[in-house]
């Protein structure tokens, strides 16, 4: 089981910062800033995970993750979200439209080194 | 002596030969042939004479044997109203044929608005005081049918069967006469000569039994006379009160009975008969009653003791052996009973049937989905039921007495049940102010202490308990039905009457005064009460030429003399008329109607040729005042409409208030929301960083000032959003102080670009023209160079040129000075630049040092400084222009 992630994240500084952790992780990182190509990326990267933001620049977060759960084969891609806006609300629609896991800027390291492993190995055990 | 069959042999021809009447006078009258005799005042005044029933024919000389000389106050009753109060009938009269009047149920219902519920009232009143009186005309018949029946040695007598059979057979008669015809607009001629000439058989019959009494049995005048004089008769008091309570009650019921308002009004010609009426018919009441008295006292004489004075008119020629005569008087007898019974029951049917039945069938039918069969069998067979049951009414009536009580007694209850119809009736004639609940609740009250003072108690047993009678209702002595009010002592007729009818008109008129007419009820008022300014004489307008001249001068006042005079004319010759004015014909009318309606509208018009011309019952007055009426609910109306709309208004502020409101709690949440997020993202970058130098062992030095220097300007950032976020709170709260100074444009502008430029890594080439740029201006120079500085960073942001250039120029027009910043990039998306001055709007999808806040501050400053500043499209590249009002001339 290999280790690609996906990052989709507009935030530059954020983008090297989680780059950095996962590299160091042993994780091979393509990160991209905008939302209206990153459908057909995951489709062509096929990770093992992708990370991505809420608020993108041509298509939200959202809008990606409803989309990549309706591609054939990628309904059980572990997907971790990561936005600054941090409501209830956004957290439920966030599950609805098939975010694996949702979390708030700012984040600990630590935190989101958690929750790739263990995203990782949930997706392997299944 | 006759045998029951042949009697009813006699009565089934008798009978026979009216119907025959009846039918022949209905053909003439439909053929229009009807001779003038039959429309003569002698056929009205007979008519009227069906107020003389079997009660006066047989009643009256018991009334005389019991009471002596009492009985001439029913005659003296009516006689007074047709003598002194003439003109009293004239104007029910007039009103009953203006209004198309059926029945006295009819007129006050019409009179009080058109109510229904208080025609089923009197109809309801009516029919229950009439019932004792059907039942008297029921005892009298088989009374007299019984004497002959005695004396039948062939047949076994019962008098239950004879009641029975008597009771049907005058039901048949009524049905037969009474529901032939069924317009009940129209009047009932055949009828009417069968009634005038029954009261011609019956005085006839009363007068020969008189002469027969005087000179055949007393033997003269004088000795008449000595008789009188001689029995108790002549010798007993009279009692004033009751003189006056039953000459009064006899009055009432003349006017209020149902079938004397049916020949009286109804069936009324022709309102001069009354004229003639006013003296013939007290002239009728004096010759049927000369002969009570005598007959009374020889009867007393001749018969033996204990039998029926009621029959002396009867059994007296049989006594004296005279079959002839006594089958005469039988006649007479019958005659009363049966045009009684006929008009009572023609009367009655049609009040049950136009008020009770009808309204409940057309209620029942409105339920089902369409009215089926036709109407009129529906109103014949309600009118052919109510007959057969009000006849039911007094057989059960009779039976309920015991049929031994005197007639007259009867019949006085009969007159206290009508009379209180009296003072709604006399009201609504004379008094404005009679209202319908006044009217219902006299009725009320009358016909309610009537039916316990009087009806019942009459009834005996079984109805009204004993104890109630003797000890008052609920045990209270002063509630008991002969002595209510602890008023003891009275006569029982003359108590009750003096009850009933002084509560009733007292209530009557209190009600009326405390409640409010409806306009109908008004408008009804005013037609009642002033009919005879309202409605033509007897025959109309005379002269048709006089009534066309009226119409001229009416026309002269509104058209003016010379254009009246030409329509006259021109009116004249279309008709080929030959002399000086048009014949007032249907088309003329209708054609001068719209000549003045042009001039004073249709209703106005309508109302003044209506007025002349006869055709309209109400009178200009009348419609002013509905005007005056509608106008004022009118009034009302909007003024109720101008506080609605105020309301409303009101309303409407609020809920934009509250609009208003829930918009700004909106974008309060969009805002922190967006404050938030734009907090969040570099605080990220910061925590991920200072935490990855915290953690991270083996970091390059290269690394590691990479990574601090990401903190540092992540720090800034926050530091920058933070300031503009409390400046633009600030600006938009208005608690901004301004600091006015003088200075040149040039200064400002020299400042702003210097500090725009410093420290920033990308190239960007400001092109000005200092010639232009001498102004003097007067604002917050240090607010002003916030803008500039605002609007050239933002051109090196975005500028996307390979060689970015900004041109700076300054003009003055209008007032104003005009700072213009224009790029040679792409410029601002058409679509976008609606909303680059909101707040956190940010259109390129790159990375921008700001939140999005610049421009909203841009704008904010310079609204502060009471100019502005706009984006300029189609310039070729980004282009901005700050508007300042110019405070000074252009610099020398």
């Amino acid at each position: 089981m290999g280790r690609h992630v996906v990052l989709i994240e507009d935030e530059p500084n954020i983008t090297e910062a989680i780059r950095f952790l996962l590299m160091r992780d042993g994780w091979s990182v393509d990160a991209h800033s905008d939302g209206a190509t990153a459908v057909e990326v995951i489709r062509d990267a096929a990770p093992d995970l992708v990370i991505l933001d809420l608020m993108l620049p041509g298509k939200s977060g959202l809008e990606i993750v409803r989309e990549v759960r309706a591609v054939e084969g990628l309904q059980a891609l572990p997907v971790l979200m990561l936005t600054a806006r941090g409501q209830m609300r956004d957290r439920e629609m966030a599950e609805k439209a098939g975010v694996t896991r949702f979390m708030t800027k700012p984040f600990s390291n630590a935190e989101v080194l958690t929750a790739v492993r263990d995203l990782h190995a949930q997706a392997g055990q299944g | 002596m006759a045998s029951l069959n042949v009697l009813a042999f006699v009565c089934l021809a008798y009978v026979a030969f009216l119907f025959f009447i009846a039918f022949w006078a209905d053909r003439m009258a439909t053929r229009g042939k009807s001779a003038a005799w039959m429309r003569s005042p002698l056929i009205y005044t007979l008519s009227l004479s069906i107020y003389c029933t079997a009660w006066t024919f047989y009643g009256a000389v018991g009334y005389a044997a019991r009471s002596g000389l009492e009985y001439v106050t029913i005659y003296l009753g009516p006689s007074l109203v047709m003598i002194c109060w003439w003109w009293g009938l004239r104007k029910l009269v007039r009103i009953g044929r203006s209004q198309r009047i059926t029945s006295i149920a009819d007129l006050l219902s019409s009179r009080y608005g058109k109510s229904n519920l208080l025609a089923a009232g009197v109809t309801i009143l009516a029919v229950i005081g009439v019932t004792p009186y059907i039942s008297l005309q029921l005892q009298s018949v088989t009374l007299s049918f019984a004497i002959f029946a005695e004396a039948d040695p062939l047949r076994g007598y019962n008098e239950t069967s004879i009641v029975f059979w008597v009771a049907a057979g005058l039901a048949v008669f009524a049905i037969l006469f009474g529901t032939r015809n069924l317009n009940a607009n129209e009047r009932h001629h055949g009828v009417v000569t069968a009634v005038a000439l029954e009261a011609i058989v019956k005085l006839a019959a009363l007068l020969a039994v008189g002469v027969f009494v005087v000179w055949g049995v007393a033997g003269g005048v004088g000795e008449t006379l000595a008789r009188i004089d001689a029995s108790q008769i002549g010798q007993w008091n009279v009692d004033g009160s009751r003189w006056a309570t039953i000459t009064f009650l006899a009055a009432a019921a003349f006017i209020c009975l149902p079938r004397m308002f049916q020949v009286m009004v109804v069936e009324n010609e022709d309102e001069r008969h009354l004229r003639i009426a006013s003296w013939a018919f007290p002239l009728y009441l004096l010759l049927i009653s000369m002969f009570v008295v005598p007959i009374a006292v020889v009867g007393l004489d001749l018969l033996p003791a204990g039998s029926n004075p009621d029959m002396f008119v009867l059994t007296v020629p049989l006594q004296q052996g005279q079959q002839g005569l006594a089958m005469l008087s039988f006649l007479g007898g019958f005659s009363s009973a049966t045009s009684m019974v006929i008009v009572a029951a023609m009367a009655l049917s049609t009040m049950v049937s136009n008020h009770i039945v009808m309204p409940v069938w057309l209620r029942l039918q409105s339920r089902r989905a369409s009215v089926s069969g036709d109407v009129r069998d529906v109103v014949l067979l309600s009118r052919r039921v109510s007959i057969a049951a009000i006849m039911a009414l007094g057989y059960f009536y009779y039976h309920l007495s015991g049929g031994v009580a005197a007639l007259a007694a009867i019949g006085l209850i009969s007159f206290a049940g009508v009379a209180q119809l009296l003072p709604a009736l006399v009201g609504g004639l004379f008094w404005r102010g009679a209202t319908r609940s006044g009217a219902l609740a006299g009725l009320t009250v009358g016909f309610g202490i009537w039916l316990y003072t009087m009806l019942l108690p009459a009834l005996g047993g079984g109805l009204l308990p004993e104890h109630i009678l003797r000890h008052g209702l609920f045990g209270l002595s002063w509630l008991r039905p002969s002595a209510l009010f602890g008023i003891e002592g009275l006569d029982p007729t003359v108590h009750a009457v003096m009850w009933s009818m002084s509560l009733n008109a007292l209530v009557f008129c209190l009600v009326s005064l405390m409640s409010f007419p409806s306009p109908l009820e008004r408008l009804q008022g005013a037609q009642f009460v002033n009919v005879f300014d309202h409605s033509a004489g007897p025959r109309g307008w005379t002269g048709s030429v006089a009534q066309c001249e009226d119409l001229m001068i009416m026309s002269q006042r509104i058209l003016g003399a010379t254009e009246a005079q030409a329509f006259f004319d021109r009116e004249r010759q279309r008709q080929g008329g030959r002399g000086p004015l048009p014949e007032p014909t249907p088309a003329f009318l209708e054609r001068l109607e719209r000549e003045l309606s042009a001039s004073i509208g249709a209703a106005a018009a309508h109302a003044m040729i209506g007025q002349i011309a006869g055709g309209s019952s109400v009178s200009v007055a009348d419609l002013l005042a509905v005007a005056d009426e509608t106008a004022q609910m009118l009034e009302y109306s909007s003024r109720l409409e101008a506080q609605s709309a105020e309301l409303s208004a009101t309303a409407r502020k609020l809920r934009e208030t509250n609009e208003k409101l829930t918009q700004l709690s909106e974008q309060k949440d969009a805002f922190l929301s967006q404050v938030s997020h734009e907090l969040r993202t570099p605080m990220t970058s910061i925590r991920a960083f200072s935490e990855i130098l915290r953690d991270a062992g083996q970091l390059s030095a290269q690394e590691q000032r990479r990574y601090a220097g990401i903190i540092h300007d992540e720090t800034l950032r926050l530091t920058r959003l933070l300031n503009d976020l409390l400046d633009l709170s600030v600006l938009e709260s208005g608690q901004v102080s301004l600091n006015i100074t003088a200075g040149g444009l040039s200064e400002v502008l020299d400042h702003a670009v210097s500090a725009a430029l410093a420290g920033s890594e990308r190239p960007l080439t400001v092109k000005r023209w200092p010639d232009a740029e001498g102004f003097r201006i007067s604002s917050d120079l240090d607010r002003l160079a916030q803008v500039f500085i605002n609007l050239i960073a933002n051109a090196q942001k975005y500028c996307d040129a390979d060689q970015p250039e900004l041109t700076v120029s300054a003009s003055a027009s209008g007032g104003w000075l005009h700072v213009e910043f224009t790029d040679n990039g792409s410029g601002v998306p058409q679509d976008a630049q609606q909303m680059i001055f909101e707040k956190f709007a940010r259109v390129s999808p790159e990375r921008a040092g700001g939140a999005g806040l610049g421009l909203a501050i841009c704008r904010e400053v310079m609204q502060r400084l009471g100019g502005d500043v706009s984006y300029l499209p189609g310039r070729g590249g980004g282009a901005f222009r700050v508007s300042l009002p110019a405070a000074g001339e252009k610099a020398a």
